[in-house]
């Protein structure tokens, strides 16, 4: 009486090809899914069948399967996502569908990790700081204050912006300094509370949590199913009044390239780093100047001694500051959908290699 | 065979089972108390299924209406209830809380605001005045996050103070309490397990509260997650406590049934507050066909008058769409049956032609990007397909109602929230459950503390329950010879939700109660294949003796119920009998057999029943009732 049962008479089943990732710390591969696929389904859906027939067993955390609690976490084919809210349509007849766990965590069994890492960066934030003397009751705030914070608010801790983030994501020797976007969303929150007694959010979000590691680019954002504005409402304003330029890696970095002729080393080891300037940057064919193409022989010996002394470095222009002597880094009300370069405005990246004041001695020989 | 097995043993002197709302105010109080405190928690810290609460929590704090007060509330309260709640609750819940909501605000808590500043309150089914505190349509997740940030801002002081985060207040993420531990018949503590590593652990404590929700993983269509299996409930009984009330489960009234992965997703009921409408397939806005004569002075009869309420409620009566919940579950249930339903089975609520759709969006931006989401379904553009879903169990724990105490032959146990009954009477008004949790979840973790600081001597842990306990706990990963728990829990789901649903028959009602005998035998020798590492197989076998019992408990109070009442409705007894109203059905324990026993409703003071009409109290009192009304009123005047 009443039990589903799999295969309903007539109905031709439409079977999907699923590839699971089973194990544990110890180790672990995909294993290959035939599984039915009913229409409207989502892919936790299809996790539930599996567990109802085939995989008794197969661990995925869930809850609310309605997208409000952040439960069910996984990466699917490769991309950080709520598995309750990833629809069966959106994937074509044919393709594989792979459900693997979130990479930035320790894996305890199949598709279930270890997020205590997130709970550990929650504890370190100091907590909101009730404003000393207004009595429970007679709190006011004005509805378009508490928007801003409200925003953040929205969080469900589903950590798909933790896990996707490159400065932990392959890089289990930031997570101590860093907290990652969640913590520095809430730390943005109490900073836009209308009410918090602490007035030091932005300068402890960049001295103990590692703001300065987030280099924006926007990964934190794209994967919130909340469409929370991680970085352009959170991250930017946080960095916007706190940081100097001694401070902030990118202005410090400016400063080294082009002030010291130094390349840039930063903490932050990711491939996103802005320490891709140094990638070699190809000349035209058949022809290499190591003086940037003076075809002056003395710029050009010394260029080939390693360094064309003489040859004008295009001073950068300074991005243009507000009224406040800072940097609008507001997106909201700048002209383009990023940060104001420090380097100068009109400088791009790569850097032409005529650019460089710094020619590799040996690098003819190659 | 087990004694070699590894168990964690931690001493507390409180121990919450459960982090959802009630659970966490509960351990927040505990912890103020200065009693060292654990919470357990099933999921993850911070996705309880509170988070799924999207309308707000109802208190009269008169910010929007001025004449809002806590003697309307009540009247509300009981009124959803249809006089069957425990009034003492209604009155204390009513009363306190306005506190609760403001002390949110001390702990960072953002409500939306009304124009001077203050929270801002809407309108809800059920009650007179705007009243429920909301942030959007994602209060739930609000209340959660601020009692989660709140423990969090304890342990910070906690560090500073003794030098470790859980030095006073710990949470135990995703570990399953499976049995109560008892010395004599005082609660000694409760045991478990790890859900990621399957290691046990116990807890030594001489106080428990539990704040473990509901029940509905026992109904096929339901809005509530895996982990509502009835825990507390069931473990309540099993050490000795009572439970009332068993038979009245909410059915929301307009949960998704299109499509099929969302089947069961609630369409919060500000959809209808903002002006949504139930249409048929016929197109026909049929509630006006459903206001029941107890409700007629307060409910629209014609479409214009409803559609101008929106703007003037103080002028115009409500729209029929804004009855109390099972009025309206019962209206959908009917219009399906008799055949002008939508094909997937529900109704159409639409808001689509009624508000611009940038309007919708910023009303109600969770349902709008929740429905876009899930369901591709845009619900600017068209109607959703709802009906009712199995949302939330009145019935619970008998408990005290100023202490969470429960009553029965155990002492030390105390339960708040959805696992508590009582509160809510035969039908729970939306927007309660919210301040219902703050309520009674700070009285539950205040008298659990102060009832560990009565004890002249600790409880002991006896080894043999301890025993007993592992032995139990790891059964069906060593039979291979069972059922599948998950073959199990859908055959235990058909039977509640086709025998014991939203409208019920006797012979139904006995035929459940067999094939509910059947289950039974077949439960007892469930088999998990797998180990004891994150395996839901096992997780699952092991609540299932949970959902088992208290679903027992539904199943015989709803048979021996002969009325409709509230969430309760009995198609061969369609009507209120004055006389049920004076009775309790009180489900206990003996040995494994679920027993029924009536008692008496307590009586509400003089005074509180001075705050109703006698023209209403006739609806519900008995002759003998209303005489000794009439007697007191006679002797004010």
């Amino acid at each position: 009486m009443g039990t589903e049962k799999s295969q309903a008479a007539g109905a031709p089943a439409t079977k999907r090809q699923f590839r699971i990732w089973r194990g544990d710390e110890t180790g672990g591969d995909l294993k290959e899914y035939l599984v039915e696929v009913k229409e409207g389904e989502v892919v936790l859906d299809i996790i539930h069948r599996l567990q109802s027939t085939e995989a008794p067993d197969l661990a995925c955390r869930w809850n609310c399967k309605a997208g409000k609690c952040g439960s069910c976490s996984v990466e699917i084919n490769g991309k950080p996502k709520l598995a309750c809210m990833t629809r069966m349509s959106t994937f074509t007849a044919d393709e594989t569908i792979s459900v693997t766990p979130l990479r930035t965590f320790p894996i305890v069994r199949d598709l279930v990790t270890d997020v205590s890492f997130n709970y550990e960066k929650a504890r370190e934030t100091p907590a909101f700081a009730p404003p000393p003397g207004v009595t429970p009751g007679d709190y006011r705030m004005q509805q378009v204050d508490v928007e801003r914070s409200q925003e953040f608010r929205k969080c469900i801790e589903c950590f798909l912006c933790q896990t996707v983030c490159h400065v932990i994501r392959d890089h289990e020797e930031n997570k101590p300094a860093f907290a990652g976007p969640r913590y520095f969303i809430r730390a943005a929150e109490l900073d836009m509370h209308p009410l918090d007694a602490r007035d030091d959010r932005k300068e402890y979000a960049q001295a103990e949590q590692g703001l300065g590691y987030c280099n924006i680019t926007k990964c934190c954002t794209e994967v919130c199913p909340e469409h929370i504005k991680i970085t352009d409402n959170g991250i930017i304003p946080m960095k916007e009044r706190v940081v100097d330029r001694k401070y902030d890696p990118l202005v410090w970095l400016g400063n080294k390239i082009f002030r010291r002729g130094q390349v840039p080393q930063t903490s932050v080891t990711s491939e996103h780093s802005p320490g891709a300037v140094r990638t070699p940057a190809a000349g035209p064919p058949g022809f290499h100047s190591h003086a940037g193409a003076s075809h002056d022989p003395e710029a050009e010996a010394q260029a080939q001694a390693g360094v064309n002394w003489h040859r004008e470095v295009p001073k950068p222009t300074a991005p243009t500051l507000d009224e406040t002597g800072k940097l609008p880094l507001t997106e909201l009300t700048f002209d383009r959908p990023a940060a104001p370069s420090p380097f100068g405005e009109d400088v791009s990246f790569p850097l032409p290699p005529e650019h460089l004041n710094y020619a590799h001695p040996e690098q003819d020989k190659h | 065979m087990t004694t070699t097995t590894r168990i964690e043993r931690h001493h507390y002197d409180v121990v919450v089972i459960g982090a959802g709302g009630a659970g966490l105010r509960a351990a927040i109080e505990a912890r103020l108390a200065g009693k060292k405190t654990a919470i357990i928690s099933k999921s993850l810290f911070g996705k309880a299924h509170t988070v799924m609460a999207e309308g707000g929590a109802a208190a009269a704090m008169g910010n929007v209406n001025s004449r809002d007060s806590w003697q309307v509330h009540f009247r509300d309260t009981m009124r959803g209830g249809k006089f069957l709640n425990n009034f003492r609750m209604a009155e204390l819940h009513a009363k306190e809380s306005p506190q609760r909501i403001w002390e949110l605000e001390t702990y960072g808590a953002l409500f939306d605001r009304t124009k001077d500043g203050r929270i801002s309150q809407r309108n809800f089914g059920g009650h007179e005045y705007p009243r429920l505190a909301h942030v959007g349509d994602r209060t739930g997740l609000e209340l959660i996050r601020t009692l989660q940030q709140k423990i969090v801002s304890l342990q910070q002081e906690d560090r500073r103070e003794h030098g470790s985060y859980d030095a006073r207040i710990r949470v135990f993420a995703e570990t399953t309490i499976t049995e109560l531990l008892l010395d004599g018949d005082r609660v000694a503590g409760a045991f478990g397990y790890y859900r990621e590593s399957g290691e046990f652990i116990l807890f030594e404590a001489p106080a428990v509260v539990l704040a473990t929700g509901g029940v509905g993983r026992s109904y096929k269509v339901t809005s509530n997650s895996w982990e509502y299996t009835g825990d507390g409930h069931a473990l309540a009984l099993r050490a000795g406590a009572t439970l009332i009330n068993m038979e009245f489960l909410q059915f929301h009234p307009t949960g998704m049934v299109w499509p099929p992965s969302v089947k069961g997703i609630l369409v919060t009921e500000s959809v209808r507050g903002d002006g949504g409408i139930l249409k048929n397939s016929e197109g026909k806005r049929f509630m006006f066909d459903y206001v029941p004569d107890v409700f007629r002075k307060q409910y629209a009869d014609s479409a214009a008058e409803a559609d101008r309420w929106y703007e003037d409620p103080d002028n115009n009566r409500r729209p029929p769409e804004l009855l109390p919940r099972d009025e309206v579950a019962r209206a959908i249930n009917s219009e399906v049956k008799a055949g002008r339903g939508t094909p997937a089975g529900g109704v159409y609520l639409d808001i689509a032609s009624r508000l611009p759709a940038e309007e919708i969006r910023r009303r109600l931006p969770s349902m709008y990007h929740q429905f876009k989401e899930l369901a591709d379904v845009d619900i600017t553009r068209e109607p959703m397909e709802v009906g009712p879903t199995c949302h939330y169990v009145m019935g619970g724990v008998e408990v005290d109602p100023d202490s969470g105490a429960a009553l029965g032959h155990v002492r030390g146990l105390f339960a708040a929230g959805e696992v508590s009954g009582g509160m809510h009477g035969s039908n729970r008004l939306g927007g309660n459950s919210l301040s219902d949790l703050l309520v009674f979840g700070k009285r539950a973790g205040g008298h659990a503390a102060s009832y560990a600081d009565g004890l002249a001597s600790r409880p002991r842990v006896p080894v043999p329950a301890v025993e007993t306990a592992v032995e139990t706990a790891l059964a069906p990963l060593q039979r291979d010879t069972g059922e599948s728990p998950y073959v199990l829990q859908q055959d235990l789901q058909a039977v509640m939700g086709d025998l014991v649903g939203i409208i019920r028959r006797e012979g139904e009602l006995v035929d459940a109660l067999a094939r509910l005998g059947e289950l039974r035998e077949r439960v007892a020798k469930v088999s998990a294949a797998g180990g004891r590492r994150y395996n839901p197989g096992w997780h699952l076998a092991l609540d299932l003796r949970n959902m088992l019992v208290v679903s027992e408990c539904t199943a015989k109070a709803a048979l021996e119920r002969r009325e409709s009442r509230g969430g309760h409705t009995r198609e061969d007894h369609p009507t209120m009998d004055p006389a049920w109203r004076r009775v309790n059905q009180v489900c206990s324990l003996e040995g494994d057999i679920v027993h029924l026993d009536r008692k008496p409703l307590p009586r509400m003071r003089p005074e509180l029943f001075a705050l109703f009409d006698r023209a209403e109290l006739a609806k519900y009192l008995t002759d003998e009732e209303l005489a000794e009304f009439d007697a007191l009123t006679e002797e004010e005047r």
